[in-house]
């Protein structure tokens, strides 16, 4: 039950880091013509966010204590 | 080369047949025991069901216009799966111990099995889903013209000028129909699952991943020269260049709203709660699911951006609908083939859409609506007639194929107004309705049925005013002017900016309005309204399933009825074979024989209502049992009765709790004054043993010397008369000896007789020296008196105290140094307390010998040479003279330097004393013969 609750814990803190990065005022500071790469770097922003977030549930879930 | 229109339908049907071979394998193998769908695996593939044509063509479309503003619909998901991890857990073990057959079933079955909640649910889930299935259909004929006509121009057919039967929409939803009731209607099963459904979904999600990312990789590195190369030459467009900020993808509140509406989607679509909790085989894979499925909408939506632009720069401006780019492009290429394999994909997007969120609806319908409808006020009273199985199926297959055909009517009536994200909103705000009885219901077990009915019928009502209504209108089936200037001109009504609000779009605007009033009603309802005692029950199981066992029904009914009544009612609707089975296991597990017991109690009856609910739903389950057996409600004396009960109940374990605690507790002190207790009989054993050796040794030599004088009557007078010095002496020793003893079980048995008086030390000092005096002068010792200080007296025993002064003196000249011995005593007072010191020039004693010395019998020094100078009892026997007069006795030496011992007493203040009476101070003594130690 212990592990339940940490993990659980873990991935709330996860969907509101998600929370933060995917809104208004994080979001806003990305939104700009700028490319990186020849990729606008909102693009960047928001598809790396994504693959983070992705990663740490998959080690939230991964992680045995 | 031209695409034929047989070709076409070829694939699609062979395609297809694929689906069924697949659903047919699993399903076998299912029926064997070995199924293929349980792994987490398939299981994150089966929910990328949320992933339909507005994913596969209307992603793009919407890119088209507005950036990133396609994502909230992904992101939102992903970050709701990082919560399933409480929240979807929980509905799922709640689902699987209630045998919940669908989210109307979930609802309803929370608030007290209610079959009015379960139809409200029911309806807002048909209606609220069929523009997401005229989606659906939209996009596949379009995709079929797409093909078909092999021109851009086919996108704007005007289908309004088309009769039913020349349009590809009305065959694509009879065909998905068929494929609906094939898949999903097979049979009646206690589970409702639905095995080779969820594998062909399975198979559905890794086929329009993998067309949509050859598609993509195609567009991007065949077409143009990489991901770079296509944004860089969007960026020289101006009117593409808005298209890498937030400029066009809304609003940022528009943007919050959309995200948390698709979270509310993920969640509550009829298919989505299908996919994730019906069809759950195992709990655990939902953990895999957490991250799969949003790595899944990550892989999808790679490529939409650059898709996206892509034909943008391709086609020139609002020539091609974007909706269809992934189709155009290839075929504007000449790339048949690859545009054949994105319509597969568009069409497994559709089609595992479709067939689900009928599948789901027909369940629903069937269980909520018309059976209950059916038990109620049918003319039939079905009770009567039996396979009502063959019933349950009929009414399944012709919802399916009534809410496909509303779909299609829908697409019929709204036409190509809408893109296909804007469809799919609609109904996704229609489904956010369920998030507060939900979320309310598994966490907040005041939630009633009252607020939850208010709440969904009033955000229902909000939804139908705000979206679904100024939808027909747009399609020009009401008055425009209805969303113009509001109904009857009412401008406060208006349906997108009601009351004034605006600067919303109308799914954030729908959204806020509908959830205010659904909340609201939830939860001012729930608090002033009070519950059934069934929706009390049911709520305390749902909020705290953590806390449950299996089988653990708490049932606040009394009902019998009889097997047979029973197994007819089961027969009604499981197969004979099926019901035998499962009252076999219940009378194995109870060791029951049904051939002697025939009375069905309240738990048989439990039983058999959840065997009956994984068919027709809780609330129709319970209207059918109902039916059939006497059920007396509980009176309110007897529940109080039963309350009254369990809280004595509980008062007494409690009661018992602290009882076993208070027996600890004494437990474990016994258990230490036993300890106490064998450490005393070994104290006592010891001392007798050294007591009775001490005794032996001057009794043997007085015998030995005795026995001589009496062997030998001839010795001369001069041994004769030292032997008898060394017999008197022994004798002296062993009076000495047993006196000690006397006084020692005396004082320590509390029984020794105390003579107080008023004491002064000086006195008593100067007339134990004049006793030893002698002594001293015998052996050359320097005695120095130092009674100068001028000291209060004191209460105590003067011969006691005489005693311990001759104890500490004697042992001071014994100890003394031979040659040049010299005796200190001095008298002194200190806060109140007198001390005596008595110190010699010795050899001193070790520090830790300093305590041992006042032990029984100790005496330190090597006992082989030396012999024993003293009985070993008298420093104990001081000791035990001070502390019982409230003072103390200690050593202080160091080796070489001579001893110290010091005693103090107790002043007794000027006033109290000049009395021979007792004072009223009364030394502490324990009843084990102790004396507390007071300091001094």
């Amino acid at each position: 039950m212990n592990r339940f609750v940490i993990r659980g814990q873990r991935l709330i803190a996860i969907f509101f880091i998600g929370c933060l990065l995917f809104n208004y005022p994080l979001l806003s500071l990305f939104s700009t013509t700028g490319m990186l790469w020849g990729i606008p770097i909102l693009y960047i922003y928001a598809f790396t966010s994504w693959l983070i977030i992705i990663v740490l549930m998959f080690i939230a879930i991964k992680l045995r204590h | 080369m031209m695409l034929q229109g047989g070709i076409i339908l070829f694939v699609s049907f062979a395609y297809i047949g694929i689906l069924f071979a697949i659903a047919h394998y699993s399903d076998k193998r299912a029926d064997a025991g070995r199924s293929v769908i349980s792994n987490p695996y398939i299981y994150s593939l089966s929910l990328a069901v949320y992933c339909t044509a507005w994913t596969f063509y209307g992603s793009v479309g919407h890119a088209a216009s507005t950036g990133i503003g396609f994502l909230p619909i992904y992101l939102g998901p992903t970050l709701m799966a990082a919560l399933w991890y409480l929240v979807m857990r929980k509905i799922i073990r709640i689902s699987k111990l209630h045998h919940i057959t669908s989210i109307a079933d979930f609802i309803s079955s929370r608030y007290g099995k209610s079959s009015s909640l379960a139809g409200l649910v029911t309806i807002i889930a048909v209606v609220g889903i069929i523009p997401y299935i005229s989606l659906q259909l939209e996009a596949v004929s379009t995709s079929f013209a797409v093909m078909w006509e092999h021109s851009e121009i086919a996108a704007t057919v005007p289908r309004n000028n088309m009769t039913i039967f020349s349009d590809t929409a009305f065959y694509v939803a009879l065909l998905l129909a068929m494929f609906a009731i094939i898949f999903g209607t097979r049979h009646l099963d206690t589970t409702e699952r639905h095995e080779g459904l969820v594998a062909a979904i399975g198979f559905e999600s890794i086929v329009k991943l993998l067309a949509f990312l050859v598609v993509g990789f195609y567009i991007t590195y065949g077409i143009f020269n990489g991901f770079g190369d296509i944004f860089t030459r969007a960026s020289q467009v101006p009117e593409l260049q808005t298209l890498f900020t937030m400029e066009n993808a809304g609003t940022y509140t528009d943007w919050t709203w959309l995200m948390f509406l698709s979270m509310m989607a993920i969640m509550f679509l009829p298919r989505q709660f299908q996919m994730t909790v019906v069809e759950n085989v195992n709990e655990k894979h939902l953990d895999k699911a957490i991250w799969m499925l949003p790595l899944y909408l990550l892989l999808i939506n790679i490529f939409v951006l650059p898709i996206a632009l892509g034909g943008r720069l391709l086609f020139p401006s609002g020539v091609v609908d974007a909706d269809t780019f992934v189709l155009t492009i290839p075929i504007s290429q000449g790339q048949e083939e690859l545009a054949l394999l994105v319509f597969l994909g568009g069409l497994s997007a559709a089609t595992g859409m479709v067939i689900v969120a009928t599948v789901s609806l027909s369940t629903m319908v069937s269980n909520e609506l018309i059976m209950p409808a059916l038990l109620h006020f049918g003319p039939l009273r079905l009770s009567k007639s039996r396979d009502l199985g063959g019933v349950l199926l009929t009414i399944r297959r012709s919802t399916i194929i009534i809410v496909l055909l509303l779909g299609y009517v829908y697409f019929r009536a709204t036409g190509t107004s809408y893109t296909l994200v804007s469809i799919g909103l609609i109904s996704f705000a229609a489904v956010a309705q369920f998030a507060p009885s939900i979320f309310g219901g598994i966490y907040w077990k005041t939630g009633n049925h009252l607020g939850a009915i208010t709440g969904l019928s009033a955000g229902f009502v909000m939804w139908t005013y705000t979206l679904f209504l100024p939808s027909l209108a747009e399609s020009g089936y009401l008055s425009p002017s209805f969303i113009a200037s509001g109904p009857f001109g009412i401008e406060l009504l208006k349906p997108y900016a009601l009351l004034g609000l605006s600067g919303l779009n109308p799914i954030t605007h729908s959204l806020f309005w509908s959830m205010l009033v659904n909340v609201g009603g939830y939860m001012i309802l729930s608090l002033v309204g009070r519950q059934t005692i069934i929706e009390h029950s049911q709520a305390a199981q749902f909020v705290d399933i953590y806390k449950q066992a299996e089988d653990n029904d708490i049932r606040l009914w009394r009902s019998t009825s009889s097997v047979p009544v029973i197994r007819s009612i089961l027969e009604q609707f499981l197969s004979p074979a099926r019901v035998d089975e499962a009252l076999n296991q219940y009378a194995q597990k109870r060791n029951l024989d049904w051939s002697k017991d025939d009375v069905a109690d309240t738990e048989l009856i439990n039983y058999a209502e959840r065997l009956l609910a994984g068919s027709v739903g809780s609330a129709s389950a319970r209207v059918l049992i109902a039916s059939a057996v006497k059920e007396e409600p509980v009176s309110m004396d007897e529940m109080m009765y039963m309350l009254d009960e369990t809280s004595k109940v509980i008062a007494y374990s409690r009661e018992l709790e602290q009882k076993s605690r208070e027996l600890e507790l004494a437990t474990s002190e016994l258990r230490a004054a036993n300890e106490q207790l064998k450490q005393v009989d070994r104290l006592k054993d010891d001392f007798i043993s050294t007591v009775t050796h001490e005794l032996r040794t001057p009794l043997t030599s007085i015998r030995a010397f005795s026995e001589i004088l009496y062997d030998n009557p001839d010795l001369d007078s001069a041994q004769r008369s030292k032997f008898m010095n060394i017999i008197l002496k022994e004798n002296e020793r062993l009076t000495r000896l047993i006196n000690n003893v006397l006084d020692l079980s005396k004082i320590e048995s509390g029984k020794m007789e105390w003579h107080l008086t008023t004491l002064d030390l000086k006195e008593v000092i100067e007339e134990s020296v004049a006793t030893v005096e002698q002594l001293i002068k015998e052996e050359n010792i320097t005695l120095d008196l130092d009674l100068s200080e001028p000291t209060s007296l004191t209460v105590s025993d003067r011969d006691r105290i005489t005693q311990v002064l001759l104890n500490l003196l004697s042992n001071a000249i014994k100890f003394c140094d031979r040659e040049n011995g010299k005796i200190t005593v001095r008298l002194g007072e200190v806060d109140e307390q007198l001390s005596v010191s008595v110190l010699d020039n010795g050899p001193g004693i070790k520090l830790e010998n300093q305590e041992l010395i006042f032990d029984k019998f100790r005496q330190v020094g090597d006992t082989l040479t030396d012999k024993p100078q003293g009985t070993g009892l008298g420093l104990p026997i001081c000791r035990q003279i001070i502390t019982h007069f409230g003072g103390d006795l200690w050593v202080e030496s160091r080796p070489g330097n001579g001893s110290k011992f010091i005693f103090t007493l107790p002043v007794v203040a000027p006033n109290e004393d000049g009395s021979d009476n007792e004072p009223d101070y009364t030394p502490p003594i324990f009843a084990n013969g102790q004396t507390q130690k007071e300091q001094g």
